[in-house]
């Protein structure tokens, strides 16, 4: 039998009193690829950053190699041999493949200067031995995604690593990147490596990986090798028996013959937006599912005008309208709630007041005299949509980073219904905000619809997904493989089996 | 630990006055602490030079109407998290090119002729920006040299002197009765700029726009055209400016601003305006740049000569802004 690498025994992690890991044991055996899985907030990155030495165990041991360690820096997990091959590359884009490899340990001639030949011949080597076809004196800069973490993985090679994290390691890649990489992987196995793979990707992990963990609420549910799994049975002790819980039925239908609120016709954008044709009817809310990276934020940023369509059409209330950027979208009469709220829905420098204002003094709607922002009018909008919304604030002049993640998406949202909206379009709009938010949020939405609105959403939480929407669309690859009303998803068992694509239809 | 005594007053007041002491950002009023104490420093050390004649003070808002006035725009600028180098260089091209408009055709051609030429440099810096995407401060720097160079050029670097009165009197040398119209200037760029920035719609999406680019375009706002205006104003701004200059020195010249774009940007940044966007007071401006114009004034008064001027200058700007920077680090 391998022995094992590393042996987490018993990790126990709390924080605020609140256990995130409870007594976890994790083995990982030499040459062998873990896949580790687990719903966002099981624990897995926690247990990560515990091996990274981020965090320190209150209770536990962690053995490498059969020896008891104490890792409580990121150096020591380095000494350690364990690397971790980042999601946001860390590599220096305007630097060369070799450059980058050898960061800080370049190569010196005879005169102490930093001699780049010789760099380029051992990346050169070390490329080659792990049959990845590159040129290392290419800057990074002009590498695609999957290339740089290529990159990124030999150059923690080059520095002894023993141990391979990889987090969710092919989200940006293509197929045929994908499949370099896991070429790349089978070789570092046979030649001893360990990887920790983490992926919400069943597919991939059934084709990669050797054993799973999988985590939930901070515990280790199963350790297991691969072959004795089904895909059906790992997604159950992912989600738990929840999918047991009845899901609450919509009464509503969709009348397919009226005048859909909005209707999209073979759209394309990028080769990120493939011929993508659906319709949305008023009074109803639909989710849009599919994994990250599968086009479907593409797709709501295309069709508010973020990044217009290259062709394909859009009718609202069947009239055609031409959307080329976000006022156009605006203008008819779509809001969009988009994914990153820090970074695309709000200046968190600026107070909720200035955030607020921003769609209506764009659409020129609070001008007096028609030259001067109209203040009175904004202060009692937003006045009304903090009581509404409870936005738990001590005044609208408060500034943006200072308030709670739940109340921050608040804002955006409240910024977005000032404009009164037909058409309602959310991305993760329930992301990092606490569960009462959560709740009102949801409710939120379906009170919009049942008002005449639509409503489209998007949620990676497909109990959340299937709590709200009428109806679902499932997005693959930028294009739109199925769809079904939520009365025939039989559970959110079956939904994630046909999102990760197991299954044809339901 | 107080809170837990209700009977003790004098700590809650204390308590209270530390809280305002928190509160207080002191980088937007550091230009006006600034202002008072070295108003109050010149006025006692330097009583005896002139320094609170009224004919003093006026010559001191005189001499700064030309940084006033382009400091307004350049608050857009900064607020916008752009910059512009190239403003003093259009003020002395502007400078010329007016005042050889108006020895040939008359005064109002003259003023088409600057305002012409500051619409289209702006328009030139406004489409590399924007439209072929170089940042600001390369395009404005290169801006610098060709206009210069341009001015240097068709003058064959010589003063050309302006004669027409009428021009002269409303462009910098004259007085409605002791109001000098440079000062008429400068409170002229104040309101506008002031209910510019605070109370229209463009005001309010260029902070937006300099606060998070990204963020702004998708509430909607067309960035690049937000951005694009904003040096169209800066370079028709400061074409004015050197208009004023024609007129207060009877001249246009290619030098007449040289080196003001550091004076403009200090200025702005010592008003409370953030070099990172988002933030911008075109009250601070105006403050910060009587306040260049009053150290100027303070260190000649004093007998310095020129080359220590320029160090206590440098000097002074350099600490106002570390003080004005602190908060926005944190």
């Amino acid at each position: 039998m391998t022995p094992a690498i590393i042996e987490m025994k018993r990790i126990t992690k709390e924080f605020n009193h609140i256990r995130v890991l409870d007594h976890i044991n994790f083995e990982l055996l030499q040459g062998e690829i873990h896949a580790l899985l687990g719903e966002n907030g099981a624990g897995k990155s926690t247990l990560m950053k515990i091996l990274r030495g981020i965090y320190q165990p209150e209770e536990g041991e962690i053995l490498i190699n059969g020896k008891a360690v104490t890792i409580n820096s990121p150096s020591d997990s380095r000494l350690n041999g364990i690397s971790m091959v980042f999601q946001e590359f860390s590599l220096i884009p305007s630097l060369t493949v070799a450059q980058n490899i050898f960061l800080t340990r370049e190569s010196r001639s005879k005169l102490g200067l930093i001699n780049d030949r010789i760099d380029e011949k051992k990346a050169s080597i070390l490329l080659h031995e792990m049959g990845v076809d590159l040129d290392p004196s290419l800057p990074v800069e002009q590498l695609s995604t999957g290339y740089r973490q290529l990159t990124e993985i030999v150059a923690a090679l080059s520095q002894d690593a023993q141990i391979l994290i990889l987090d969710e390691p092919t989200a940006s890649l293509t197929h045929t990147e994908t499949m370099t990489l896991f070429g790349l992987l089978r070789k570092l196995k046979e030649r001893g490596i360990s990887i920790i793979y983490i992926s919400h990707r069943m597919e991939e992990i059934f084709q990669i990986a050797d054993r799973i963990t999988v985590l939930r609420d901070g515990k280790n549910i199963i350790t297991e090798q691969v072959q004795n799994l089904s895909i059906q049975q790992v997604i159950e002790h992912i989600l738990g028996h929840k999918d047991v819980r009845e899901i609450k039925k919509s009464t509503y239908l969709v009348d397919p013959t009226a005048t859909p609120l909005l209707e999209v016709n073979h759209l394309n954008c990028n080769q990120e937006v493939c011929d993508v044709s659906f319709k949305l009817f008023a009074g109803e809310v639909l989710g849009l599912a599919g994994l990250m990276g599968s086009g479907r934020t593409e797709l709501v940023q295309t069709i508010f005008g973020i990044t217009p369509a290259q062709s394909g059409d859009i009718k609202v209330k069947g009239k055609k309208v031409r959307i080329n950027d976000a006022k156009s979208g605006m203008k008819a009469k779509i809001a969009f709630i988009p994914e990153d709220r820090r970074l695309q829905g709000l200046s968190t420098m600026h107070s909720i007041k200035e955030n607020f204002e921003l769609p209506l003094i764009n659409l020129r709607k609070l001008e007096k005299h028609k030259i001067f922002v109209d203040d009175h009018k904004i202060v009692a909008l937003a006045n009304g949509f903090v009581e509404k919304l409870q936005i738990k604030c001590d005044s609208i002049d408060k500034e943006i980073r200072l308030l709670s993640g739940g109340n921050q998406q608040k804002v955006v949202i409240a910024k977005w219904l000032s404009t009164e909206p037909d058409i309602l379009i959310m991305d993760e709009p329930t992301a990092g905000v606490d569960i009462g938010t959560k709740t009102e949020i949801l409710e939120m939405a379906r009170n919009l619809a049942n008002e005449g609105k639509g409503v489209v959403i998007i949620s990676s939480e497909l109990q959340e997904l299937l709590s709200i929407s009428d109806r679902i669309v499932i997005i693959k690859n930028g294009s739109i493989v199925d769809e079904m009303l939520r009365t025939e998803v039989k559970s959110e068992d079956k939904l994630h089996q046909i999102i990760q694509g197991a299954q044809a239809s339901v | 630990m107080s809170n837990l005594n209700p009977i003790s007053p004098s700590s809650d007041n204390s308590n209270g006055f530390s809280r305002f002491i928190k509160k207080f950002y002191w980088r937007d009023y550091v230009v006006y602490i600034t202002f008072v104490v070295i108003f109050l420093i010149f006025s006692g050390s330097l009583f005896k030079m002139g320094f609170l004649s009224p004919n003093n003070l006026l010559n001191i808002l005189r001499q700064t109407a030309t940084i006033s006035v382009m400091a307004v725009a350049m608050t857009f600028v900064l607020a916008a998290a752009e910059i512009d180098l190239s403003v003093g260089a259009v003020a002395g091209l502007a400078s010329v090119t007016t005042a050889i408009i108006i020895g040939q055709f008359g005064i109002l051609a003259g003023i088409l002729a600057g305002l012409l030429t500051g619409v289209l440099i702006g328009l030139l810096n406004g489409f590399l920006i924007t439209k072929v995407g170089i940042p600001s401060f390369l395009v404005t720097l290169g801006m610098q040299g060709v206009a210069t160079g341009t001015a240097m050029w068709i003058t064959k670097t010589a003063p050309i002197p302006i004669a027409n009165e009428t021009y002269t009197f409303i462009f910098g040398s004259g007085n409605v009765g002791i109001i000098p119209t440079l000062f008429i200037w400068t409170i002229l760029a104040l309101l506008i700029g002031h209910a510019c920035l605070k109370s229209t719609p463009f005001g309010r999406q260029v902070l937006a726009t300099g606060g998070n680019e990204t963020a702004a375009r998708y509430s909607g706002i067309n960035t690049k055209k937000i951005k694009y205006i904003t040096f169209v104003i800066m370079s028709v701004v400061s074409s004015i400016s050197g208009m004023l200059y024609a007129g207060r020195l009877h001249s246009g010249r290619f030098q007449w601003g040289q080196g003001d774009e550091l004076s403009v940007i200090a200025a702005v940044v010592l008003g409370g305006t953030s070099l990172f966007g988002g933030k911008g007071s075109v009250i601070g401006t105006i403050i910060g740049a009587i306040l260049i114009g009053l150290i100027n004034n303070g260190l000649i008064l004093m007998g310095l000569e020129a080359s220590q001027q320029m160090i206590v200058r440098g000097a002074i700007i350099i600490l106002a802004v570390a003080l004005t920077g602190r908060k926005t680090q944190s």
